[in-house]
């Protein structure tokens, strides 16, 4: 397990959890991205926001938040 | 007389609810390709079949769970006002989590309507929806739109009037599975004999409970059954937690998104995902989101904007200028001929023509300036914008979000301060408000195209663009001290859907271009009407003054805040009005300028080449950028936040812009 920043483009991944406020926890699960979603890593460059696709999403993830977000 | 239906459009960002909004009603509301677009409700009416119908479109949400004050605006209207009839705008090409949304308003228990927009663009795909199975599954009627060109809406129209004259319970349920599906019934069973919150629909209160929304908690806060609801809550997710091993919420999302999964399953005819689509809008991101790419990419787009705006704004700009040079001698030529008395020669010649006209002619540019903003909106460009800032906003402690706001400032700050509606936080929300007029919004064009036009003809563009980036600089530099001094915890981290590029649409981004360049024409007729014949009014009296003399009010007025401004190299009492007038409209500051002078375009030019040295218009210009946000752009922070923030907006940008003119100035000097 490994936070997401920690992952390269163009790897796939599987959600396993997301910490963080509950809020932004609230709002990630509704947008699709709970545990156990497969998601792909379109870009990360290693220190700054990344984006991530599901299916046809493309979701934009601030630095701080791939932190938050574990995955395998 | 008869009832009015009123109808809600729910849907995710981007799925084309103000399209569909703009083909029901005939209105031309804003559309653009990011999300948040639209950050308040708006109220439109049509008729149909002789039924008057009340339309509302809301801002974007990706369920009822609220986050954001733009998202609270759409889950309000939806629980509280209860629409008659709720249209689900679907993004056809994500099926999967627009669904989710409508899932979430049938177990609300509103009378729901699918509309598959965009459908359009699948089907050209090969991909058919099978919208017979879809509606039977989910038990509600659906219908196909692909609003942007403007098909489907008869359809909308005649299923809204069908569904509102039937007026059938909804009996659709995801099986959430047994465990669930207990607890449900024992809460259900509970809070429905205590008839607690019981107007909204039992099984969506539990549902809500069970996820642990913070807004249906609040409403339980207070209750005499507080407790004991709490407790009976909290004992049904303590008991299905034990048997997850995970918490609740993501459980029921899960099941949610299962269920789904399966239905877009057996309702598509290919599997969803738009390859083509996809793989362009991925191929764009790996150049414009790069690392190193990114932010030079922005400033270049940013650059050209500036080189556009003045390359083929200036041609068209000269023309009017003839045109009111034309006028303005016609004007005097004929007050002559009629031996009418001088002061109303001076009052159209000085006052109109000079202070109308010499705003006026700024309309090409800022046209220009809109026609570019809206292909960025429409084409997908924003949303990365922000993305790309996300880093360097954040070390400057605002929000990678906070940069559409700004972005939108370009524009005009009062839709860039309500834009600020997205955020999350209500203290980022709060200091992006605060910096946002120190974006240079395009009153200020006029300004800069002026003096910069007379000092710095050849580099006129490179020269407006530092001014730009200068209000991008102080913004961050405000926000970073703002932020330790007053808001001292983390930044809300980012998460921002990324929109597939679209190729704007001719029409829509001349509309907007259109509708902003009115509005500035609108302007000009009122408010700055107005103001400048205040102005020449003041110029004039007392009687038997000579215009525009220092010894006419104005000229007082002016001579007393002068010394002022000395440090910053533009002491003189035409300016110093100017600036003061400014604060009701800013191309007022060229407005003054023209009615006390008396000549605009070319001859005002000639005037401030008199008036100002290179570097004490740079410090001007700089000082217009900062000074004071306008009158209407106070009234908006004021509605936004509070008297406090706005009178720290005011004080704040006065005081700054005065340092900040005066150290052009100054340290300027040293070196000339």
């Amino acid at each position: 397990m490994k936070p997401l920043s920690k992952t390269l483009t163009g790897e796939k991944v599987e959600i396993i959890e997301i910490r963080g406020g509950r809020g932004l926890v609230t709002k990630l699960l509704n947008m699709g991205f709970y545990p156990g979603v497969i998601v792909e890593v379109v870009s990360n460059c290693g220190y700054g926001p990344l984006i991530v696709a599901k299916g046809g999403i493309r979701l934009g993830l601030g630095f701080g938040m791939a932190q938050k977000v574990f995955v395998k | 007389m008869k009832k009015k239906i009123k109808i809600a459009l729910a849907g995710n960002p981007n799925s084309g609810k103000t399209t569909i909004f703009n083909n029901l009603t005939g209105s031309r509301q804003h559309v653009g390709n990011w999300p948040g677009v639209t950050v308040e409700k708006k109220d439109g009416t049509f008729t149909y079949e002789g039924i008057e119908m009340k339309v509302v479109d809301l801002p974007g949400i990706y369920s009822l769970a609220s986050h954001s004050l733009d998202e609270k605006i759409a889950r309000d209207f939806l629980i509280e006002e209860k629409p008659d009839v709720v249209v689900a705008i679907i993004d056809s090409s994500n099926l999967e989590r627009n669904l989710y949304l409508a899932v979430q308003l049938l177990e609300l228990g509103v009378n729901l309507i699918l509309d598959l927009n965009m459908i359009d663009i699948i089907e050209n795909k090969g991909i058919k929806i099978d919208i017979k199975e879809l509606s039977r599954v989910m038990s509600i009627p659906v219908i196909k739109t692909a609003a942007n060109k403007g098909k489907g809406i008869d359809n909308l129209k005649s299923a809204v009037k069908d569904i509102y004259d039937r007026r059938e319970k909804n009996t659709f349920e995801i099986d959430y599975g047994n465990d669930l599906e207990n607890e449900i019934r024992n809460l259900s069973r509970f809070l429905g004999e205590k008839k607690i919150l019981s107007r909204y629909s039992l099984r969506w209160l539990v549902l809500k409970l069970l996820e642990q929304d913070e807004n249906i908690l609040a409403k339980i806060k207070g209750l005499p059954e507080e407790k004991e609801v709490e407790k009976k809550v909290f004992e049904s997710i303590a008991k299905l937690e034990k048997h997850f091993g995970y918490d609740v919420e993501t459980a029921i999302v899960e099941r949610r998104y299962a269920f789904l999964r399966g239905l877009a399953k057996e309702c598509c005819h290919k599997i969803m995902g738009i390859r083509e689509r996809k793989e362009i809008t991925d191929r764009i991101d790996q150049i414009v989101t790069n690392k190193f790419l990114g932010i030079p990419i922005f400033l270049g787009l940013m650059w050209l904007t500036f080189q556009l705006v003045f390359t083929f704004g200036a041609p068209l700009a000269a023309l009017i200028d003839s045109f009111f040079g034309w006028l303005g001698g016609i004007v005097s030529l004929g007050m002559n001929v009629l031996a009418a008395p001088a002061w109303i020669s001076s009052l159209l010649v000085d006052g109109i023509i000079g202070g109308v006209g010499s705003v006026l002619i700024f309309l090409p540019n800022i046209l220009l300036l809109f026609l570019i903003i809206s292909i960025l909106e429409g084409s997908g460009y924003m949303a990365r914008a922000a993305f790309i800032m996300d880093r360097v906003m954040h070390t400057m402690g605002l929000h990678g979000k906070s940069f559409i706001p700004m972005m939108l400032g370009f524009g005009c700050n009062i839709p860039g301060i309500m834009a600020a509606r997205t955020l999350e936080s209500e203290k980022d929300r709060i200091l992006t408000i605060l910096v946002n007029p120190l974006m240079s919004c395009s009153a200020r064009l006029p300004i800069y195209t002026l003096f910069a036009g007379a000092f710095f003809a050849k580099h006129q563009g490179l020269v407006v663009f530092s001014l730009y980036f200068m209000g991008i600089v102080l913004a961050i530099v405000v926000a970073r001290i703002f932020k330790s001094i007053f808001f001292k915890q983390e930044v809300a981290p980012l998460i921002m859907e990324l929109p597939p590029y679209r190729l704007p649409q001719v029409k829509s981004v001349l509309i907007h271009m259109w509708e902003k360049g009115s509005l500035f024409l609108k302007k000009a007729g009122t408010i700055i009407f107005v103001g400048v014949i205040f102005i020449w009014l003041l110029a004039s009296l007392p009687a038997g003054v000579e215009y525009a003399s220092k010894e006419s009010l104005i000229g007082k007025l002016g001579s007393l805040l002068a010394p002022l401004f000395s440090l910053a190299g533009f002491g003189t009492w035409q300016a110093a009005v100017s600036l003061l007038f400014g604060i009701v409209a800013k191309e007022i500051v060229v407005g003054t300028l023209g009615t006390l002078y008396g000549v605009e375009g070319m001859g005002l030019k000639n005037v401030i080449l008199q008036q100002f040295t290179p570097l004490s218009a740079y410090a001007f210009m700089a000082m217009s950028l900062i000074y004071i946000p306008c009158i209407a752009a106070i009234a908006t922070i004021k509605k936004e936040t509070n008297w406090k923030w706005t009178a720290l907006a005011v004080g704040y940008s006065l005081i700054l812009g005065w340092v900040v003119a005066v150290l052009i100035y100054q340290i300027g000097s040293l070196f000339s």
